[in-house]
């Protein structure tokens, strides 16, 4: 994904993390958008339900999209 | 009179819903912080009177998502609302939203509600949400999950009437079951609510969830728990995953009939805007370490004056006492023990109490999420996290709250790498070693005409600190294996200006933690030095005495000169002086000797003792000031070379040697503390003051 593009949240490829991606509101059927990353890469900055995070590449890359 | 009655409240809400606000706005000052028993977790609680005959302990709970805990921190919610027999289950609980951002909120009021607690919505924010163009029907969540809500103002305390009131009056039992236990576990959860006799079957089930999170629990029931649910075919994870999507589900419905417009990100953009700057791939990192450099200026630049005082008024105080009080051991163990020790740990308060002030200034504002965000990706090659920054800066002041401030690192591997290494950062005890010795070894001269030279050594000084922590690091990010993943989900909230009285409580906090954890220890150290210090043998002693004596007769001393001769000479044949000439052939390879080995042994505790030690040992009174110490140990000459003492190389390898060295007791005990074991401090103590000597053996042997 691109900074500032919005995609919807389809699935999730890890188990153990997907619980707690849950909980933090990434649900399937959810937008969610990309804003931008740290200066090094990693980790990234999305925004979900209208709010910020920081997520890192390795835990954004556990979340499947809809194409 | 009526008897007042007195109920607990818990506060429980999500990071930067604006609870420390409430709570403070709520207690005031009258509030302390304790620790909960078994566990490290900091307990603050805090008491307000809800009407004139009924009192509220108010229990201020770490920021959570939901009941599912994520840190070390966060298990004590679980405990505190899971388990009915805990000694901390509320009566009641305010749940604090952010108004702009209720989703996120509504996970745990749901389960507080499946939890059947009375709970009042209070609604923070709401002047925000109202600027994104969102409104709230409030009526409408009322009626539709059966509690209370009431509209709130933490910064301005506007809306706490209301709140209590609803305290007092409206809150009830939830009557609504929002997640519905699946068919096929009710038999398992049904068993265990009627074996532990629960209230609730959402409680039965977070039973069978967590039962590891539950401490009021026996190690036999746990072990049942986990048999039955195996039976059961319950799997933790699977019913976890279903159970957040079901309570989202509800949720989202809920949100669409009581929210009127949907809120519009405009308002953020302001927020944009600055993390356009802040986390520039050039600018943002030249930003932080700018206002790092900007802290440590005014933080040794602001205290220099407070200290300088209480300095002095803790030496006149001592005086004063000596002069008072009849002379004798117990008194002089009060002036001489007891009366500097307390002054050696009041003289931090106000660098820590400083540094603290920039810290909590820079959370308030959300700046220090994107410096987690900013320094990741670099502290995860060293095996830290981003959020390893906060507590190895704090380490500059003091490692003490450091340590407690990493409780928020999630990964139990990143965290112990962390309260490991942070020691290494160098304190502020370490300051005044630092000055007396650089002053001795390094000219006061400029360097490429405008750094002082001896500014650069320091410098110098704190960067091999750091470098130290980052490079030990690495080394037990590859020693220590783990199967626990490390995760960084963190909120970045928009910016704001920090309120003010929030950096207060702070501080405040932070500097009776320091007080208090480290104070006892310093305290107690500083007691039993002053012992070793002035007693020995008797024999010896008096011998010692006399031979002063003597001397000073033939030599026609004044009775100062004496008088200091006196005190070397006891403090040579103390049993503190004993052990240095022990040392002594150990700590000849790093150049030092017998009397350098005295002040090792008495700064063991506590790293700033070494300039009193030298004072006294070098027959210059009780004085600290720096110029005369500075005199007197230039003038100072090793007998077997006949050259001054402290040549550079001696003075570099005491210097390395202070920078590793693991010289403070007090932060052992708080390692043990939050690791929970002996293990952790004793490898830091032989890692550290190993590495110390090494080191300091090295800079010797080139140097000399």
């Amino acid at each position: 994904m691109k900074p500032g593009q919005t995609a919807v949240i389809s699935g999730f490829t890890d188990a153990e993390l997907s619980v707690k991606l849950l909980e933090m509101g990434f649900l399937p059927g959810t937008a969610v958008r990309y804003n931008f990353m740290a200066p090094l890469g990693d980790p990234i900055c999305v925004s979900i339900s209208g709010f910020d995070l920081s997520l890192r590449i390795s835990e954004a890359a556990t979340i499947t999209i809809l194409d | 009179m009526e008897a007042t009655k007195k109920i607990r409240i818990a506060l429980a809400g999500k990071p930067n819903s604006g609870k420390s606000s409430l709570f403070n706005q709520l207690t005031g000052l009258n509030q302390k912080i304790g620790n909960f028993p078994g566990v490290t977790v900091d307990k603050k609680i805090g008491y307000t009177n809800l009407h004139s005959s009924l009192e509220a302990e108010i229990i201020d709970l770490p920021g959570i998502y939901s009941l599912y805990p994520r840190t070390l921190d966060e298990k004590i919610v679980t405990e505190v609302f899971v388990d009915d027999k805990s000694a901390y289950y509320p009566d009641a609980v305010i749940l604090v939203a952010d108004a702009t951002n209720l989703k996120n909120c509504f996970l745990l009021l749901t389960q507080l509600i499946d939890l059947q607690l009375p709970v009042v919505l209070a609604l923070n924010m709401m002047d925000l949400a109202a600027r994104s163009g969102q409104s709230i029907d409030i009526k409408k969540i009322e009626k539709q999950l059966d509690v209370p809500v009431v509209m709130i103002n933490a910064r301005t305390g506007s809306g706490l009437a209301e709140l209590k009131q609803a305290l007092v009056g409206a809150a009830h039992k939830p009557s609504k079951k929002i997640y519905t236990i699946p068919e096929e576990i009710q038999p398992v959860v049904q068993q265990v609510r009627t074996h532990f006799n629960l209230r609730s079957d959402y409680e039965a089930y977070q039973f069978l969830q967590q039962p590891d999170n539950i401490l009021a629990l026996k190690k036999d029931d746990r072990e049942l728990l986990k048999t039955w649910a195996k039976e059961h075919a319950f799997f933790p994870a699977k019913y976890q995953g279903a159970e957040t999507v079901i309570r989202y589900g509800f949720i989202q419905q809920l949100l669409n009939e009581v929210t009127m417009r949907l809120p519009s990100a405009d308002w953020k953009k302001f927020s944009y805007r600055i993390d356009r700057v802040l986390t520039h791939k050039v600018g943002g990192y030249f930003i932080f370490f700018g206002l790092l450099f900007l802290i440590f200026q005014s933080v040794f630049a602001w205290a220099q004056i407070p200290m300088d005082f209480i300095d002095q008024t803790f030496a006149s105080l001592s005086g004063w006492m000596n002069g008072v009080l009849p002379p004798g051991p117990f008194f002089d163990l009060i002036t001489q023990g007891v009366v500097p020790g307390i002054g050696g740990i009041v003289i931090f308060i106000p660098q820590i109490a400083i540094l603290f002030a920039f810290i909590s200034i820079l959370e308030e504002s959300g700046y220090m999420a994107r410096v987690v965000f900013l320094m990741d990706k670099v502290m995860r090659i060293f095996g830290l996290s981003g959020k390893s920054v906060v507590p190895l800066i704090s380490g500059f002041a003091c490692a003490i709250p450091a340590i407690m401030a990493t409780r928020t690192i999630e990964n139990w591997k990143e965290r112990l790498i962390t309260i490991f290494v942070t020691p290494f950062m160098s304190c502020s005890a370490r300051l005044p070693v630092f000055t007396i010795l650089v002053a001795l070894i390094v000219p006061d001269d400029k360097l490429l005409g405008f750094f002082n030279l001896q500014g650069v050594v320091l410098m110098g000084l704190y960067l091999l600190g750091f470098f130290a922590a980052l490079l030990s690091a690495a080394l037990m990010k590859w020693m220590i294996k783990t199967r626990e993943r490390s995760f960084l989900m963190m909120e970045l909230p928009t910016y704001r200006m920090p309120k003010w009285s929030n950096v207060g409580y702070t501080i405040i906090e932070k500097t009776k933690a320091f007080v208090f954890e480290a104070g006892k220890v310093i305290l107690a150290i500083s007691i039993v030095l002053w012992v070793l210090a002035s007693f020995g043998p008797p024999h010896e002693m008096k011998q010692a005495e006399d031979t002063v004596r003597q001397q000073a007769r033939t030599e026609g001393l004044s009775e100062q000169q004496m008088d200091d001769r006196l005190a070397a000479a006891r403090l040579e044949h103390s049993y503190a002086g004993k052990l240095g000439k022990v040392l002594e052939p150990a700590i000849a390879p790093l150049g030092y000797d017998w009397k350098i080995g005295i002040a090792l042994v008495t700064s063991f505790a506590a790293r700033e003792v070494f300039v009193g030690t030298i004072a006294t040992i070098y027959s210059i009174g009780s004085t600290e000031d720096t110029v005369t110490i500075k005199a007197r140990l230039k003038s100072e000459i090793n007998p077997t070379t006949g050259g001054p003492r402290f040549t550079p190389a001696v003075g570099f390898s005491l210097l390395v040697f202070y920078t590793f060295a693991m010289q403070c007791m007090s932060t052992l005990a708080i390692v043990k503390r939050e690791t929970k074991s002996w293990r952790w401090p004793l490898l830091q103590l032989v890692y550290m003051t190993g590495l110390a000597y090494l080191c300091a053996f090295i800079t010797f042997q080139v140097l000399k």
